[in-house]
Formats: C-alpha cells, structure tokens, sequence
C-alpha cells in the first residue's frame, strides 16, 4: 500500500471564479458570489438570492470545449477536472494507471426538467437528447471521454457530502495500489428541482447566508465543481514541482438520526472528525484551520458547532465557513472546499467567515471575520454532511 | 484477504426472497416489463412508515434486513449501495408537481426521499448504524463500485460484515421513457421465450439484492467472492477475461459454470454469442435476466443467484443455456455488459 496520497493538481469554478486563480483572488478580497437568479427559469428569481457561475451555458461550452446542449453540470464538471489534471501536470501520464471518481447529486436534473415539462403533456414529446444523459453517471463518463480517462471510473452520491467521499475514496484507490493517478470531485448545477426542494424545507435564506451566527436564517444554493489529482508516492517522485499537500485523514460516519436533519448534538459529524483525526494520527490541537460545513441553517450549524465543540474544546482552531462566499453548491461542496483547503495551506490563509456579526449563544467559539496572511498551517479540517445522516470529514497536511 | 458471501437476500420478480425454494417455482410474466414481487414488509418496516416509503426504499431495506438476519449479524461495519437511478419514484413525483403546481406549495417529502443515497441511509437510519456508509451511481457498474468500495474496505481492515447492495425501481414514468429510447422490445414476450427470437430490445426489471460480505472464514459463508473487475469500452472482452482469469491464477478451464448476462436484444447479445464460438465454447452457461428482467444493478440478482447455486451445488434448470449435467460448481464467472459499454467480470468460488 503507498502510505501517503499526495495532492498535484487542483482546479475549480464556482460562483466566485472560473479558475483557481480567480476564486483565491475572491477568497482574499472578501468577494462572495451571491446574486439574483439568472440561470434558472424558475418563480423565486428576485426572490432568493443564489451564488451562480457567472458564464451561460455557450460560455461554458466554448470553455469546455463540448457542446452547449449538455448538462450544465457536465460542463461545469469538465472545467474544472481539466484545470487540475493541467495543474498536476503528471509526466508520462499515458503509462500510469489514472481514473476518474466524481460526484453530484441530480445528474443532469437541469436538462431532464426541460424534457419533463414537454413529457408530462404528452408522454410522446420533450426531445430525447435531454433526458439521455439523466443518471448521475453520465456526467461523469462524458468527462472521462474528454479527458481520455477509461481505465476505472465511478461516480458516488451522498447527497451534500457526495465529493467529499469522491475524494477519500480516490485516495484509497490509491493507498489499494489500483490506481496510480487519480481525479477526485463533484460538480452540481443550480436546477428547479434542488432549489424548489430546499425552498420547501424552509431553509433558504432571503439574505445572503450568514453562517455559524447567531441570528443565521439558512443557505443559498449554488453552484460549481471542484477536482483534486491525487497521486501515489511513486508518481510524486516524478513531479517537476513539489505536491501542494497530503490527504492525511478522512472518515464516513453516519448520523443515523433523521433523512434530512442533523441530531442536536452531532453524533455524525463528531463520528467524521473524530475517525478523520484518527486516521491522520493527529490530535484536536494539531488542526491548524477547520473549513466548515456551515450552510448557515439553524439546524446545521448548531449539530456542527456542538460537535466542534465536544471534540475540540477548549482549544478552538480558526474556522469559517467558505459557503458564506460560494453559497452551498451540494454535491460540489465537498471539493470546492478541499481545494480550497488545499489553498489554505500552499498560500498560508485562513479566509474569513463573510457576513458574521453574533456569535451562537451556544459556542464558545466564533468563526474567523477577517482574512488570516502569512499562516503557518499545517493541518486543515474540511467538513461535509449531507442528507441521509452522511458525515464526512477529510485532512490535508503540509508536506 | 479473502472475501467471503456470508449471506445474500434478494426481491425481485420471482420467488426469490425468503423462499424455501431455489428458483423452482418459476413466475411467468407477458410483456416488456417484470415487476418485483413485494414481500410482506410489516416484518421489517413500522407499518406507519411503509406508506411514506417509495418501492425501491422498501425492496432495498426488506433485503438487507433479511440478509443481516440469515447472517445472525445485528450491526453491519459498512452500509454500500448501488444504484443507477435511485430514488425515481419520488424524484417525478417532485418534478411532476414542481410543473403542475407551478412551484407553489409543494409539500418536501418527495424531494427528501429522492436523493440517491436515501436507501443506504434508511438502513441505517432504522439500525441506528453510524459505520461507514456511501452510495454508488455510475450507470451499469453502481453495484460492482458498491462490492469493490467494500473489497478494499475489508483488505485495509477498516470494517468487517459490510452490507452491499444493488437496487433499482421502475416505475410508469421510467419505463415510458426508456421504452421511448428503445431499451425493450416492440411486442409483448414471455420472460420465458426471451432468447427464442432474435429481436431488438429486452424487457425491464427491477429489484433489490444484498450481500454480506466478510474477511472471516466460516462454514456458514455461502462463497468467496474470489474478483470482480469492471471494464470500461474494452478493446477485446475475450483479453479481458483472459487477463482477469490470470490474475486470480486460473484459465477458462478452471471455470465450472459462466453466467452470462444476455437479456434477448440482437446487439446486447452478439458479444456472448462470439464468445460461445471461442472461449465460452463447450462451457457449462447459465442465464438469469428471463428471470430479473434488464437493469443497471441487476448483476446484484446475479451475485445473489450464484451464491446459492455454489452453496446448494445445483444450478436450476430454468438458468442453462442447453443441456448439461448439473455439476456442482467450484468456481463461477459472471459476466455481464451493460449497453456495450460497461463490463464487469466477477469471480465467485465454492469456501
């Protein structure tokens, strides 16, 4: 078994950038990504605020260099996947056994309500071409295409924390020694469908999110695709540069309380960090940063907060949640955030936790309000939970 | 490490779940589309909740209660399943509203119950299980990456007794559409006389198959599940499994019995039919999708299938492809494709 995965490549696009280049940039002025809805043809436009990617489909298409017609979550996905794959810029990467692990939530939910609303009035109408690639492992196999990735592929789904797992599950292929190389992440779309589900549990925010705050009243949806290239000892010999960081930990733990909600006290996400530490060999004092989960929902950041606290306290680690910038983009929250983890500690920052005024009454804690320069970081903690009770946490560390 | 079937549970089309029988009592059905057949789900689901629960949630969690039981397993490591199309039932049921009701007043529970990992959370949400717990959508190989998510979770000892399942619902709307994209045939067959015409199209199927799988040797263990290696577009199949067969150190030879995953489509099955003139030539071949129906996950039903037929030591009739005398299998191949594209080989031996 290779004994560590290091990291080579990264790339993203979310509301905040297109490229890595331009989220950091985002990251370090305070720049968050939320806006009217312009994208979606829906009846909350005005009404809810979204943090979209700010190109159309033709844009993105021209970007990707795939056709327009396809999910928005595929183009998305090929953008991103590409910039890491550049990024790592792997030698002789035609004779290394590569593959390509990512994930989403809805497939190509964008394409398939179009073809939905035609369907319904007549179930021999809506253009077959838009509900072909529905099933979520169709984005991810156009991708590999484009990317001339066929020796394994898979796609995983867990609702929030979906990429997350796409990641840990690439770097054990690796540590398996099935895989030499591999591109790990997710990508979603904003759709009718996850905005009008959300909107009907009641925690979407009117305002922009304010998450870990006292007076927080939900999350904004948005959306975007994050990639690592995660290599094996051996590759990162061959590096011309030196890899960004290892992922040192990670764990799946599950909830096991509710379908949609958190249990108060954060069993699950107490059960991720607790296992990811674990398996890093490190202590709660070693984390140098904690990228939280926060979607800025009661619910949420209460479980959370409660189990930062039993597990950390007294000694809290800065922490702030990135969705207060890139909104909660689902099934690409996981890997935006590991990229952006990854970020954290190649540029020595901590970002700050947009918008934050009124501590929790019940933390002891608060997270960082202004952005952190010149950080010696070591370890960073990235959190993911998602529908279903999944809880996952992951460690990057510096080399 | 090795890696052992400690028990397998299955509903599906035929009288395959908590059956005395072994794929005897045989259900005939007329037409493009085979349905599940429901088991009696007050045995393992609080009545109140089997009506809020979509098919595919109740069939996925009767299996892999049923499979926990046989095993004498009350907490499972890891909770993996597969699926290619989830949760459909409640997925249209929100789109349907969404565009009847114009995005006004829609009630959440079919948007809760639709995300793809909403079986496997079920599970354990009624175990009160917090292991390890993910869920697979890739098209025809979810529930090969779900069975080898729980191969390499076993060899790194991070869990033992995993849970691993495929499941898939068709309901109305699916089956409109992918009739629409040509996946069944024109006119109405006998599941039965499926491969007696060579036609375009299959007929559909749905299901839910578990698995336990363990690192532990027992005499209880139906299997070991020996490989599995998916392959994506292959250049030559017949290398493919040459190469597999060599890397576990056995040839075609060494093969009892191959379980092959025609479903009756003229294109789907040429690749069989070319490999029954060359390697598979004079090779014992069995058959199942008459009995399951055509589905992303249904190498699950297959799985399931050859753990008994290797633990019983008999192949039922209604499975072979030709006469021949019934051996009893020491190590079997299941190959399956789905759509020319995705090919997955498992391996499954006699413990």
């Amino acid at each position: 078994m290779s004994l560590s995965v290091y990291i080579a490549g990264v790339g993203v696009i979310s509301a905040i950038g297109n490229n890595v280049a331009e989220n950091l940039a985002s990251l370090k002025s305070e720049h968050a990504g939320m806006g009217d809805i312009t994208m979606v043809d829906t009846i909350y436009s005005k009404q809810l605020p979204v943090a979209e990617v700010k190109l159309n489909n033709d844009e993105l298409a021209a970007m990707a260099d795939m056709h327009a017609n396809i999910s928005r979550t595929t183009l998305l996905s090929a953008i991103a996947a590409k910039e890491a794959l550049d990024d790592a810029d792997i030698p002789d990467l035609n004779n290394l056994r590569t593959g390509f692990v990512s994930a989403n939530s809805v497939g190509g939910m964008d394409k398939s309500e179009d073809f939905f609303v035609k369907f319904l009035a007549d179930n021999s109408k809506g253009k077959l071409r838009d509900i072909f690639d529905h099933e979520c492992g169709s984005m991810t196999e156009l991708v590999a295409d484009k990317l001339g990735i066929s020796d394994f592929m898979t796609t995983i789904s867990t609702a929030c924390s979906s990429s997350a797992n796409a990641i840990f599950y690439g770097a054990r292929l690796v540590k398996n020694d099935v895989l030499d190389v591999v591109i790990a992440g997710g990508t979603d779309s904003l759709t009718k469908f996850t905005l009008n589900g959300f909107n009907t549990l009641m925690i979407l925010d009117k305002e922009f999110c304010k998450p870990f705050d006292e007076n927080r009243e939900g999350l904004n949806l948005g959306e975007g695709s994050g990639y690592l290239v995660l290599i094996s000892e051996k590759v990162a010999k061959t590096l011309a540069k030196q890899p960004y960081c290892t992922l040192s930990g990670y764990n799946n733990s599950n909830d096991a309380y509710h379908q949609t909600a958190s249990s108060p006290d954060g069993t699950g996400s107490y059960l991720a960090m607790q296992g990811a530490l674990k398996k890093s060999r490190l202590q709660t004092t070693d984390i140098d940063y904690i990228n939280l989960h926060g979607t800025g929902t009661p619910n949420n950041d209460s479980a959370e907060g409660t189990a930062i606290k039993r597990l950390f306290g007294p000694n809290f680690p800065p922490m702030s949640s990135t969705k207060s910038y890139t909104g909660h983009t689902l099934g690409a929250s996981g890997a935006i955030e590991a990229v952006y983890s990854v970020l954290a500690i190649k540029n020595k920052l901590i970002y700050p936790n947009l918008r934050f005024e009124t501590r929790m009454d019940e933390l002891p804690f608060e997270p960082v309000k202004e952005l952190l320069t010149e950080q010696d970081i070591k370890h960073v903690m990235s959190n993911s939970f998602g529908f279903g009770g999944n809880c996952t946490s992951l460690i990057f560390s510096a080399v | 490490m090795k890696v052992y079937i400690r028990s397998s549970a299955c509903v599906s089309p035929q009288n395959t779940f908590n059956s005395d029988s072994f794929l005897t009592d045989i259900v005939e059905s007329t037409g493009t589309r085979l349905k599940a057949i429901e088991p009696d789900y007050k045995e393992f689901i609080d009545p109140k909740q089997i009506r809020r629960m979509s098919h595919v949630i109740k069939m996925g969690i009767a299996a892999a209660k049923s499979c926990l039981t046989q095993a004498n397993v009350e907490m499972p490591g890891a909770i993996i399943t597969g699926t290619a199309f989830g949760c459909m039932a409640d997925t249209i049921t929100f789109l349907t509203r969404i565009v009847e009701q114009e995005e006004e007043m829609l009630p959440p529970t079919a948007f809760i119950q639709s995300t793809h990992n909403t079986v496997a959370a079920q599970i354990a949400l009624m175990l009160e299980c917090h292991n390890y717990n993910s869920t697979f959508v890739h098209k025809g190989i979810s529930f090969e990456s779900a069975l080898f998510d729980a191969m390499m979770l076993l060899n790194e000892h991070e869990a033992d007794n995993i849970l691993v399942g495929g499941v898939e619902e068709m309901v109305d709307t699916s089956f409109t559409v992918l009739t629409r994209l040509g996946l069944y045939k024109r006119w109405p067959v006998s599941n039965l006389s499926l491969y007696d015409t060579s036609t375009n199209g299959t007929v559909g199927g749905e299901g839910a198959a578990f698995v336990l799988l363990t690192g532990e040797e027992s005499v209880e263990n139906l299997a070991q599940l020996t490989g599995l290696k998916t392959l994506y577009k292959p250049k030559s199949i017949e290398e493919g499994i040459i190469d597999f067969l060599k890397s576990h150190e056995l040839g075609i030879d060494d093969i009892d019995l191959i379980i092959t995953g025609k479903n009756g489509d003229t294109r789907n099955d040429e690749v069989y039919t070319e490999l029954g003139t060359s390697i598979f030539k004079n090779k014992a071949l069995a058959n199942y999708k008459h009995l399951c129906g055509e589905y992303p996950t249904s190498s699950s039903f297959a799985l399931w299938m050859t753990s008994n037929i290797i633990k019983d030591g008999v192949i039922p009739e209604i499975l072979k492809e030709g006469d021949f005398d019934s051996i009893s299998p020491k190590n079997v191949l299941i190959y399956n494709h789905y759509q020319g594209k995705y090919h997955s080989l498992m391996l499954v031996s006699a413990v």
